[in-house]
């Protein structure tokens, strides 16, 4: 692969009676022969990446221009790697489905799964190219002189770009225009990337959205005001993404809403005791109706996201005798959506976020005031230090009691009732993760997410189980589905049972890992200090 | 990626037009083309003006020990480079010879650049040596200009028998009228005859005309700076027929 050189350079201009295009421009003509290289073009400029920035991320660009020509997505990333295809007629938002077969595709779709791709920046760019001629009047090196002017997410012109690319062959030639550029007053060698200087035109930055819980706690402050700085995060991702649940961007905006839902729901119930007592009263119902509403659309999500593994995994039946299946789950889900939607839309959800918000708020204020020093009047009770090691230590307590008192002959609720005490423990880990040394934290997290995938694996085919069978009597009810179907989806019931008994016959080993001494001496470092 | 090579034993057929322009409509076509000026003469070379000039000269690339690819130089037009010509490549044969296998050693020379190019050019200087011979086992196609003779018609046999006596690869032969002069009676009955009668006669042919010799004058191909002129609808008309049946 031939790499191709080329030097950037960002018109700052430096007088202003002169464009800074012009005076670049007039530097070079005393050395070299430019003419024009064509018409001006006119670029129309999307970048894009997923609504949780994994492009950005994994140090990738990707951008659609679109102009006179056909449309080009070009994909760069470090070391010189640029991955181009000509999409065709394309809408954003897209998934990796939509983009043309080939590599760019597939270096994409592992990175972002199935997440959609979406404009974070839009622009425009008037381009003027000039070509730079030698002696025999050939071209050794093409200007490219670009007036980018930015319309999303906020309206701003920014600096002209000038770019010098050689011809192969002709790398010596292009260097030399280069030096002379590099010379020139008003004319800064580089610049940030584009897609940076358009963000920051509207106050953003690439990566500014996680869905991991972001708050920097220190373990003096007040417990209070620790949690509250949690809960506000969890709003905050709460809210980021309504707008993307109810376009169904894609399946993940619903399931990092639910998340947060989730998360919000059990630090009120396990660490809500340091805020006033109203705030669980008032808000944990609102909170179980929220996470009840989302619901139903997301097991359907998970059931469609699985469906062509399922599917193709059928050995009797075949995957076109599943199809009234298929059709059954798009339908159910596209009712489930419209009750979602409404709801999402509701003055009562509404009234949820803006007075849970005022709520944390106000009581933000209050903490950070000059009374809030731990011991004082306004914060009170425990520091974040010790609320986090005590509820960790609880938590992790429950887990190991009620996965030890689990055998063979326990009945599945049991198991399913652990898996909820293993997501406490894992939304305490995460909540007050800014506390703890990030490599001890990292290992535990991770020992016991292992056990968390095991119990999710059963608790999933007993839920699935009993689904397929309630799809089965509500397709029945319609009195048009096939025979094959039931037979298909009797089949598949038949797969998920199997796979359920397989997770069920790895807890007792992934159990064991969790209970080692090794992890419990994680956890008793990462509770140090704790009361008992 | 497919090897094409505009030869012929004699000179002055219309080889370097033909490799020229053809190699311009491929590159126009969006195909990545590369176009190798062997001739020491230089044509190629001076028509898109690149000076002839390979560090190492030709004994460095026949010998390997300058890369191939650090010689290609850009044209001015997208998606078409060249490997420029040097005045070394009179000494071509002598260099090849000194290599184990001569014959295939161009063969092995561009097999690296099979990801890089989707088609390449060969435009071979006019002789019968251990050059064209090389040329002849590398070359997928050759595309051979014949001006409308009968003794021009008789070395295109020749060169299809010494084809047929080769062992393992051989070429496919596709000849075509070059430098048909309208007012000679003899061109237009054989220029006529000839593509109905055999398969490896295209049925384009391409006109002597003054445009064609006005390239080293533009310095572009003839279907860059006249693309609505009559030679290069015929230049279009050929690069058609070949891209039909060898693309």
């Amino acid at each position: 692969m031939v790499q191709a050189f080329s030097y950037e350079f960002v018109l700052t201009g430096h007088d202003d009676d002169q464009p800074a295009e012009d005076g670049a421009l007039d530097a070079l003509v005393p050395r070299f022969s430019l003419v024009p290289g064509g018409r001006p073009r006119a670029i129309r400029r999307t970048w894009l990446d997923t609504f949780d920035w994994r492009l950005h991320r994994a140090g990738l660009t990707l951008e659609h221009t679109t102009g006179a020509g056909p449309g080009e997505l070009t994909l760069t990333g470090p070391d010189g790697e640029r991955l181009v295809a000509r999409p065709g007629r394309l809408t954003w938002p897209a998934l990796a489905g939509s983009l043309p077969d080939g590599p760019l595709r597939a270096r994409l779709r592992p990175l972002i799964g199935v997440r959609a791709l979406m404009p974070v920046a839009r622009g425009g760019s008037a381009v003027r190219d000039l070509r730079v001629l030698n002696a025999d009047d050939k071209t050794v090196a093409w200007l490219a002189l670009d007036r980018l002017s930015v319309t999303y997410p906020a309206t701003a012109d920014l600096p002209s770009r000038l770019t010098v690319t050689a011809v192969r062959g002709y790398q010596p030639q292009a260097e030399r225009v280069a030096q002379v550029l590099g010379g020139t007053p008003g004319v800064e060698p580089q610049g940030p990337p584009p897609l940076d200087a358009a963000l920051a035109a509207a106050g953003r930055r690439a990566g500014d959205y996680s869905s991991q819980i972001n708050v920097c706690l220190t373990p003096a402050m007040p417990a209070s005001a620790a949690v509250t700085a949690v809960l506000l995060d969890l709003l905050s991702t709460l809210e980021a993404n309504v707008p993307g649940t109810i376009r169904a961007i894609d399946t993940e905006f619903l399931h990092d809403l639910r998340v947060s839902v989730r998360r919000t729901r059990s630090v009120l119930k396990l660490v809500g005791h340091v805020l006033p007592a109203e705030f669980a009263q008032k808000f944990r119902p609102e909170f179980k109706w929220l996470g009840d509403l989302t619901t139903p659309t997301r097991d359907l999500d998970v059931y469609l996201l699985k469906y062509p593994d399922m599917a193709a995994g059928l050995v009797a039946a075949t995957p076109e005798e599943l199809h009234p299946l298929h059709a059954h789950l798009i339908r159910s889900r596209a009712a489930e959506r419209r009750r979602l939607v409404r709801g999402l839309r509701s003055a009562r959800f509404t009234r949820l976020t803006r007075e849970w918000r005022a709520a944390l708020e106000s009581l933000q204020a209050a903490t950070q005031g000059p009374a809030a020093v731990p011991g004082s009047a306004v914060s009170g009770g425990p520091d974040a230090a010790d609320l986090a090691a005590a509820s960790i230590r609880r938590a992790h307590r429950r887990v190991l009691r009620q996965g030890r008192a689990i055998t063979a002959n326990s009945p599945p609720e049991r198991l399913h009732d652990l898996r909820k005490r293993c997501k406490e423990l894992r939304y305490l880990l995460e909540s007050f993760a800014s506390l703890h040394d990030p490599a001890t934290h990292r290992r535990a997290v991770k020992e016991l997410k292992g056990l968390q995938d095991c119990l999710g694996e059963f608790q999933d085919g007993q839920v699935q189980q009993h689904e397929i069978r309630m799809f089965a009597a509500h397709m029945m009810s319609d009195r048009n589905v096939p025979a094959t179907a039931l037979l298909a989806m009797g089949e598949l019931a038949a797969q998920v049972g199997l796979q359920q008994v397989q997770a069920r016959s790895q807890f007792a080993g992934r159990f064991g890992e969790f209970a080692s001494l090794a992890t419990q001496q994680r956890f008793r470092t990462l509770t140090a200090g704790a009361a008992s | 990626m497919k090897i094409f090579a505009t030869y012929n034993i004699k000179g002055g057929v219309g080889k370097t037009s033909s490799a020229v322009n053809l190699s311009h409509l491929a590159a126009r076509d969006g195909l990545r083309v590369l176009l190798w000026d062997l001739d020491p003469q230089a044509a190629a070379s001076y028509v898109f003006r690149i000076r002839p000039r390979v560090k190492g000269g030709g004994k460095a690339l026949i010998k390997g020990s300058r890369d191939i690819d650090d010689a290609i130089k850009g044209t001015d037009f997208e998606q078409l480079d060249l490997l420029p010509a040097d005045f070394t490549y009179r000494n071509l044969d002598l260099m090849l010879d000194a290599t184990k296998n001569p014959t295939r050693r161009l063969a092995r020379l561009l097999e690296p650049l099979a990801a890089e190019y989707d088609v390449i050019f060969l435009d071979c200087p006019p002789s019968i040596s251990l050059l064209s011979e090389s040329v002849l086992h590398a070359a997928d196609t050759l595309l051979v200009p014949l001006i409308p003779t009968t003794l021009s018609v008789r070395t295109l046999d020749q060169l299809t028998e010494f084809i047929a006596g080769f062992d393992g690869h051989r070429p496919d032969v596709l000849a075509f009228f070059s430098m048909l002069d309208r007012r000679k009676r003899l061109h237009m009955e054989i220029a006529q005859q000839l593509p109905a009668e055999r398969p490896d006669v295209a049925k384009t042919v391409i006109p002597a005309l003054s445009l064609i010799e006005r390239m080293a004058v533009e310095r572009a191909p003839v279907t860059a700076f006249a693309p609505r002129s009559r030679a290069a609808l015929c230049y279009g008309a050929l690069w058609d027929e070949v891209r039909a049946r060898f693309l």
